[in-house]
């Protein structure tokens, strides 16, 4: 039945050809990347990926997947068509989240094991530098132009910003419990931080010289569900900044948030315990792994709605999506 | 490897003080364990490692200091092992070295006598040992926070997953000894407040020099099923085994097959070394690769009092106790502790609120409170002495 599947996913490959949207999910639990078609949702296949693979991501082009094989204290990278496994990258020790340099290189690496963020040169293959930060590295991102990236420590509780000039720490910015992602507005001014035991999203203002403030703190209210359970966690923004999507973890929910107003305006039921999200590059559908129901949840971005959810692999962490 | 990102770390230290505009803090705080005269465990697995409690410390030290150095705040953290006699002499010295504030490992008697001494300082005491009720209720002090959760909050923990379970008729098992006693009245209390019923007790008493080595399973086997015989239909038996002599022997050697929960089967606790949820992977990680071995619950429950006091100084900038007191016991504090939710204090008698685990010494069976469980302020306070019951008038 197994190698049936595989080569009907072969033919349909073969068949769309190359510029099918394509969607990869990093399974935790499985140790495997599930890859979906993203105009049929459907799944491809799915592909051995390394021991507890969780952050993923794309090179500019959407040639190469990069894939933090968080229990191989390795980055391991694919080629995005063939699935082959090319090379691996030095991570430091439990690479979780990361984020790319818009070129394409460097990547930053959080390691969640060692307090420390790496940068890696994706060419040379080799560590550029190595940066101190606070306990339990997370959350990675970088704005757009290029001059900051930011970490977020867990048990420290504070979004780092590092530049990425000279790989020191310009900002610390204390946030709420255990926060776990970091999302920049398109435009660079704004920067959100989810913090999921202390349920708050903490919105940070970028002010003309760099100088990043908290100006405010997102919670949420569901009727019925615990506020305890009420844990952000993976957030992304529109690129016209209207809305802001934010993944409550275990509350199954993800929150639709108004760009302006910075108001929560509805809650998406999802699947259990929703942790990352990717949006297609034409920004119409936004898609969320879900841990512990084994599936993504693919979400209509314009109607605010939940169309479709599709089993991937066991623990579902991370997603992206080819680009155009 | 790992000398050469030190280095690094503390090339980024003094990196740092120039851009920082915080303000210099020095946290000095002190671990005192009170150690008893006590018999071997009956398992070996749970013999005293000599560095428990104070090896939570360290990694506390540790966490707390990385955070610290992007404030400009330093944590240093004296430890001591005291036996009973020389506890109040070792918190004298810590206290005339200047620590104000003291993490204690002791019994309930002397953690309420080392709290009252160190409150005539002007210091203030996290209690990461002692369990006893009174401790929170008529005993508590104000300058005394529970971070260890009370015999109370842990039978409630596991009367709730009985209930979940629908398995209301206990039969109560106790110990002679007045540790086992307090902890059978709290299943007791935890019966009437759940609406289970307890359908028969009975004492295994404690003749002393009761643990079973070599061939001693021989005697167990024959013994404790006649011990267990003719009992009333019941669901669950409840073991109340505070000093551990007997019940570790009770899984199995029953007349009637019935699950075991409270001192053995079942047990609750503040965490475990087999606990990976919630990103407690790391913290075991990260205590292992410290000390070379597993962590225990005093490990964490020292490591979670400084934790709070770090918590407490990153956000305040401050040292001072009765300032740090007051932030803890505030709305505003919160802290995250590998349990899934964050933990704050009970303001009206220092008891932190915390999920408690169900253990059954290999992985977490179930977490308490249990889903359904309501309370108008927390989930967490229907675990333990509620507010309208308390007699604690230290924190009014």
């Amino acid at each position: 039945m197994k190698s049936l599947l595989t080569s009907t996913a072969l033919i349909l490959l073969t068949a769309s050809g190359a510029m099918a949207g394509k969607a990869f999910v990093s399974n935790e639990r499985g140790n495997t990347v599930t890859v979906i078609d993203t105009d049929s949702w459907t799944v491809e296949t799915e592909f051995a990926a390394g021991n507890r693979p969780r952050g993923i991501t794309l090179s500019p082009d959407g040639s190469l997947l990069y894939v933090c094989a968080s229990d191989d204290d390795t980055v391991r990278v694919f080629n995005s068509e063939t699935y082959e496994e090319l090379y691996t990258l030095p991570s430091g020790p439990d690479p979780e989240l990361f984020t790319m340099h818009p070129s394409g290189n460097p990547l930053y690496i959080a390691n969640e094991d060692d307090n420390l963020v790496t940068v890696t040169d994706t060419e040379s293959h080799t560590i550029l530098a190595e940066i101190p930060v606070g306990v339990e590295p997370e959350g990675m991102a970088i704005s757009p132009d290029s001059a900051f990236v930011v970490n977020t420590s867990e048990t420290t509780n504070m979004a780092h910003f590092i530049s990425t000039a000279d790989y020191e720490i310009k900002h610390n910015i204390l946030v709420d419990q255990r926060p776990r992602y970091v999302e920049y507005t398109r435009d660079g001014k704004r920067l959100f931080v989810s913090s999921e035991i202390g349920g708050t999203v903490s919105v940070i203002d970028i002010a003309e010289d760099g100088t990043p403030t908290l100006s405010k703190k997102i919670g949420f209210e569901v009727a019925g569900v615990l506020p305890e359970w009420l844990q952000p966690v993976g957030v992304r923004v529109t690129d016209d900044g209207s809305r802001i999507f934010v993944a409550l973890g275990p509350a199954n929910r993800v929150a639709v948030i108004d760009g302006e107003s910075l108001e929560v305006v509805d809650y998406i039921l999802v699947g259990q315990r929703v942790w990352q999200m990717a949006f297609t590059p034409d920004q119409k559908y936004l898609l969320t792994t879900n841990g512990n129901s084994n599936d993504i949840t693919v979400i209509d971005v314009a109607k605010e709605k939940a169309i479709q959810s599709i089993q991937v692999g066991q623990q579902p962490w991370g997603v992206v999506v080819t680009p155009n | 490897m790992l000398q050469t990102i030190k280095a690094v770390a503390v090339a980024g230290v003094f990196g740092l003080f120039g851009a920082a505009t915080a303000q210099a803090v020095e946290v000095r705080a002190g671990v005192l364990r009170v150690d008893y005269p006590a018999m071997l465990p009956i398992s070996r697995f749970d013999l005293r490692p000599d560095d428990l409690g104070l090896a939570g410390a360290l990694l506390a030290d540790e966490d707390n200091s990385t955070t610290g150095r992007f404030l400009g705040h330093t944590y240093e953290t004296v430890t001591q092992v005291a036996a009973p006699e020389g506890a109040s002499d070792a918190l004298a010295a810590m206290l005339a070295d200047g620590v104000r504030l003291v993490v204690l490992a002791a019994d309930g008697p002397d953690t309420v006598a080392l709290a009252d001494q160190a409150a005539a300082a002007g210091a203030l005491v996290l209690n990461a040992g002692a369990r006893d009720n009174a401790l929170r209720d008529e005993a508590c002090r104000a300058n005394m926070l529970h971070i260890s959760p009370s015999n109370n909050m842990s039978a409630d923990a596991v009367a709730q997953f009985a209930m979940w379970k629908k398995w209301p008729r206990w039969v109560l098992i106790e110990g002679s000894n007045p540790a086992d006693q307090e902890l059978a009245a709290s299943y007791r209390r935890a019966a009437a407040k759940f609406g289970a019923k307890i359908v028969e007790e009975r004492v295994f008493e404690d003749t002393g020099g009761s643990r079973r080595t070599d061939s001693g399973h021989v005697l167990v086997q024959r013994q404790l099923p006649t011990f267990m015989q003719g009992l009333d239909k019941h669901d669950v038996v409840m073991a109340a085994d505070g000093t551990d002599y007997f019940a570790a022997y009770l899984p199995y050697h029953l007349w009637d097959p019935r699950p075991v929960m409270g001192s053995a089967g079942l047990r609750p606790v503040s965490f475990h070394a087999g606990n990976e949820t919630w990103g407690a992977t790391q913290f075991q990680n990260r205590f292992e690769a410290l000390t070379g071995r597993y962590s225990q619950e005093v490990d964490y429950q020292v490591w979670l009092a400084l934790r709070v006091i770090g918590e407490a100084v990153t956000r305040t900038a401050s040292n001072d106790p009765a300032t740090l007191r007051d932030y803890m016991l505030g709305d505003e504090f919160e802290l995250a502790a590998f349990k899934g939710q964050k933990v704050t204090f009970r303001n009206w008698n220092g008891q932190m609120r915390q999920p408690i685990l169900l253990y059954d010494s290999r992985i977490t069976v179930s977490v308490s409170p249990q889903d359904g469980f309501l309370h108008q302020v927390s989930p967490l306070d229907t675990l333990g002495l509620d507010r309208p019951e308390s007699r604690c008038t230290a924190f009014d």
